[in-house]
């Protein structure tokens, strides 16, 4: 059967990958180049790379690092963040991405996904949800690259997830807002209660901070892959690690 | 000893490219039918839709010169579905150059559609066992294990991730995303097809 996947997340801004806690204090953690081939030596299963500089200054940049990329590693990445137009998806797509990812541009304009989907195939179109619980209750936010930017939408998140489903989309990642770089475990009861009404693949994004937050998220939920940066971008643990530790608990990784 | 990649208008053509050179191997990506005839081998990408690369091979003639080349031939993803009779996707008429029709994943069988991620393949004869491993597959539509099956993977159901009949080899895994099988496989094709 397929192998559940580990997939670094390496958060770009003016060419350089960054780390922010909560979507907020942006640091440097390397250079793309390095740090791709670093992943990808280490066994990680894709890479995403989330343009945080595009999506909220509203502009697509400049994304020649993207070829650059994929002439370096030979395992698939996705690439997020300021792509608005099917000409956007087919330039980054072009330069070698194998899938792009959107969340605000799809939430204001949700037929952007039955486009890509029909243009480029689903399997190339990954729907990037932002969710925070408000009155106990988890809804879409949206222009999430910057905290000053960032709004609640009022779309709930399970509505939202049919809809992306309907409309053709191949993936969906499910990132809880408040976890995110807070290393205290992916949101499982958000996990689950999406993932019922989920016959996409679906990949948590959002608080792993050790070996026992993906070793839980892969045993008590069903999800496909799991997302992670911090606990990468410094070194605590690698994905070899990583993967190791689920395989001793008989969870399917490729090693 | 070129190695044509044809363009099918599909959005992985670099990838297979790069992935062609890092077998020091020379390539064009054409959809010039003379190039396409005289090449050493022949690639078909194929990423897109049954339809869409079925329907440029026909703009660009091509369908004939690919039915009868005698070079080795390999079809990735979508460019293996077209070497078919038939795609249930948009109930596409593909080549008929291997016998069999492509099907959808049933999702009542509990399984996600597409199939993204690494699977594990078996090949069924002992002189390719060495190619057993985890491949890169991004696909809603499979081929079910027909005789000239190569190579099987599990998706709620066994299905075909290798085929070969004569000098075409078709794999549904993408061998330009698969790290160091896919290098090992395309390594295959190009010495001992």
């Amino acid at each position: 059967m397929i192998t559940k996947r580990i997939i670094p997340c390496l958060d770009v801004k003016n060419n350089k990958v960054v780390k922010g806690i909560q979507f907020k204090n942006h640091q440097i953690v390397g250079s793309i180049m390095n740090l791709a081939k670093k992943y990808s030596n280490d066994g990680a299963d894709e890479l995403v790379f989330y343009d945080i500089s595009a999506s909220t200054e509203g502009s697509i940049v400049n994304k020649n690092w993207v070829s650059k990329v994929a002439d370096v590693i030979d395992i698939p990445f996705c690439v997020a963040g300021g792509i608005k137009t099917l000409e956007d998806a087919r330039q980054i797509l072009n330069l070698g991405a194998d899938k792009i990812s959107i969340n605000t541009p799809a939430l204001i304009n949700p037929n952007l996904i039955s486009q890509l989907s029909n243009e480029f195939g689903s399997q190339c179109v990954v729907i990037g949800m932002d969710i925070k619980f408000k009155d106990a209750e988890a809804y879409l936010f949206a222009k999430t690259g910057n905290e000053k930017t960032a709004y609640c939408t009022n779309k709930k998140a399970i509505d939202w997830l049919l809809q992306v489903q309907d409309l053709g989309a191949g993936e969906v990642v499910i990132n809880a807002m408040g976890q995110d770089g807070v290393k205290t475990g992916y949101d499982l009861e958000l996990l689950r209660s999406l993932e019922r009404k989920c016959s996409i693949p679906i990949i948590a994004s959002g608080g792993a901070g050790g070996p026992d937050d993906f070793i839980d998220v892969f045993k008590k939920t069903q999800v496909d892959g799991a997302l992670a940066a911090s606990i990468f971008h410094r070194n605590e643990f690698s994905v070899g690690q990583i993967k190791e530790a689920l395989r001793a608990n008989n969870v399917n990784v490729r090693i | 000893m070129t190695v044509a990649i044809v363009d099918c208008g599909g959005a992985n053509l670099r990838s297979v490219q790069r992935a062609v050179e890092l077998q020091n191997m020379k390539s064009i990506i054409t959809n010039d039918k003379a190039k396409v005839s005289s090449a050493s081998y022949v690639i078909l990408p194929g990423v897109g839709s049954a339809n869409s690369v079925m329907q440029s091979l026909k703009s660009n003639n091509l369908l004939d010169t690919v039915k009868h080349l005698t070079s080795p031939v390999l079809g990735i993803c979508i460019g293996m579905h077209v070497l078919f009779d038939q795609s249930e996707e948009n109930n596409t008429e593909c080549m008929g150059i291997i016998s069999g029709n492509i099907k959808k994943f049933n999702p009542e069988l509990n399984i996600k559609v597409p199939q993204m991620g690494w699977n594990k393949v078996t090949f069924l004869q002992e002189q390719v066992k060495k190619l057993d491993d985890y491949y890169y597959f991004a696909n809603s539509y499979y081929s079910q294990i027909y005789n000239h099956t190569l190579a099987t993977a599990e998706y709620g159901q066994p299905f075909a991730a290798t085929i070969q009949n004569n000098n075409f080899l078709g794999c549904q895994f993408h061998p330009e995303k698969s790290s160091h099988a896919g290098k090992r496989f395309l390594n295959y094709f190009f010495n001992e097809i």
